[in-house]
């Protein structure tokens, strides 16, 4: 059986899916459920003045779509069917991630986190230094941490030595689709490391997914491929296809390139 | 007294714990953490910590995100 093992605890699906920007909480339960994940990750916000009840302002509004505080994500998803993965996106520096994850593991008393420092607004490339540091901190604290990082075998080897639970590189921008910019980088953090390499942000498209497995990662996880699909729901399908397809394909061990061809019928025998 | 919660000034009758403050609030305890002047309140801990006036309270839930 191959099991994907993450901070001691040992799953059947090597997708994680993110539950943000679908059409609505109905949708957001759909896409899940088709993905497999057994792992979601969900973000750490300030509840809306103007929805908590007895506000002055805001008790003729409606309230925006995924701000609704009547419908919780956990009514939606349970977290005793799914492992939460709370992150701290959006989050510029150390002492913000490690203030918004805090108040992550207080609400839900787990302890498995995404941790992402964003360094640039354009780009939302991960800041490695505050990464590092944030790191240092939550690990200390009893975080098991899943950083999310540039592609950069240096960096993701200084994050699995802190003692991160899994290392997250980039395969392209967050939201881009881009797939794997550098499948070179991807594959040499996936062999140099002994913790999970999983790929996160940037997957497009199934054959994105397929190729971080065939890349030998531990797993995948994305959002926006999904949420911006036409049919969101289907291609958590295909997302789940392909990294079981790109996971046995790794585990068979593809052929060998040639520079020839090689027939593969026989070539004796032919009719005259 | 006037507290801040989520930036947004409000009118309290004192004395009020935390626990009281999410009771009127209408708030699920168990789907949101609390901050009081920067400093997690553990659930456990709701029903003792009283509020002063001009404290600023952070109450956070899980949303949908990537």
């Amino acid at each position: 059986m191959d099991l994907f093992v993450l901070a001691g605890k040992a799953y059947h699906s090597r997708l994680l899916v993110g539950t943000g920007r679908y059409r609505d909480m109905e949708q957001t339960k759909a896409v899940v459920e088709a993905s497999g994940a057994e792992i979601v990750t969900v973000a750490i916000r300030r509840l809306n003045p103007a929805f908590i009840a007895g506000s002055g302002i805001g008790s003729n509004q409606t309230p925006p779509s995924g701000g609704d505080n009547k419908q919780s994500l956990q009514d939606i998803i349970d977290p005793s069917d799914y492992t939460y993965l709370p992150n701290s996106a959006g989050c510029y520096t150390a002492e913000e991630a490690v203030r918004t994850l805090r108040l992550a593991r207080e609400m839900g008393n787990w302890t498995l986190v995404k941790l992402e420092v964003i360094g640039d607004k354009q780009t939302l490339y991960p800041d490695v230094g505050e990464t590092l540091k944030a790191a240092e901190i939550l690990i200390k604290e009893g975080f098991k941490v899943m950083a999310y990082t540039t592609d950069d075998l240096i960096v993701a080897k200084k994050l699995e030595k802190l003692g991160c639970a899994a290392v997250m590189p980039l395969a392209s921008p967050i939201g881009s689709g881009l797939g794997i910019l550098n499948p070179l980088n991807i594959r040499l953090i996936a062999e140099n490391l002994s913790i999970p390499v999983l790929v996160d942000a940037g997957i497009g498209t199934a054959s994105d997914a397929c190729m971080a497995m065939e890349l030998g990662c531990a797993g995948v996880l994305l959002n926006s491929a999904l949420a911006d699909a036409q049919d969101p729901v289907l291609m958590a399908s295909a997302m789940k296809a392909a990294v079981i397809a790109g996971r046995q394909a790794y585990m068979a061990g593809r052929m060998a390139k040639r520079q020839t061809a090689v027939a593969s019928s026989p070539q004796m025998a032919m009719i005259e | 007294m006037l507290i801040k919660v989520n930036g947004e000034h409000r009118e309290f009758e004192a004395p009020l714990n935390v626990l009281a403050l999410t009771e009127q609030l209408q708030l699920n305890p168990r789907q949101v953490a609390i901050e009081r002047n920067c400093e997690i309140v553990p659930r456990s801990l709701y029903h003792e910590v009283m509020l002063d006036d001009g404290d600023a309270i952070e109450i956070v839930h899980f949303i949908g995100g990537g």
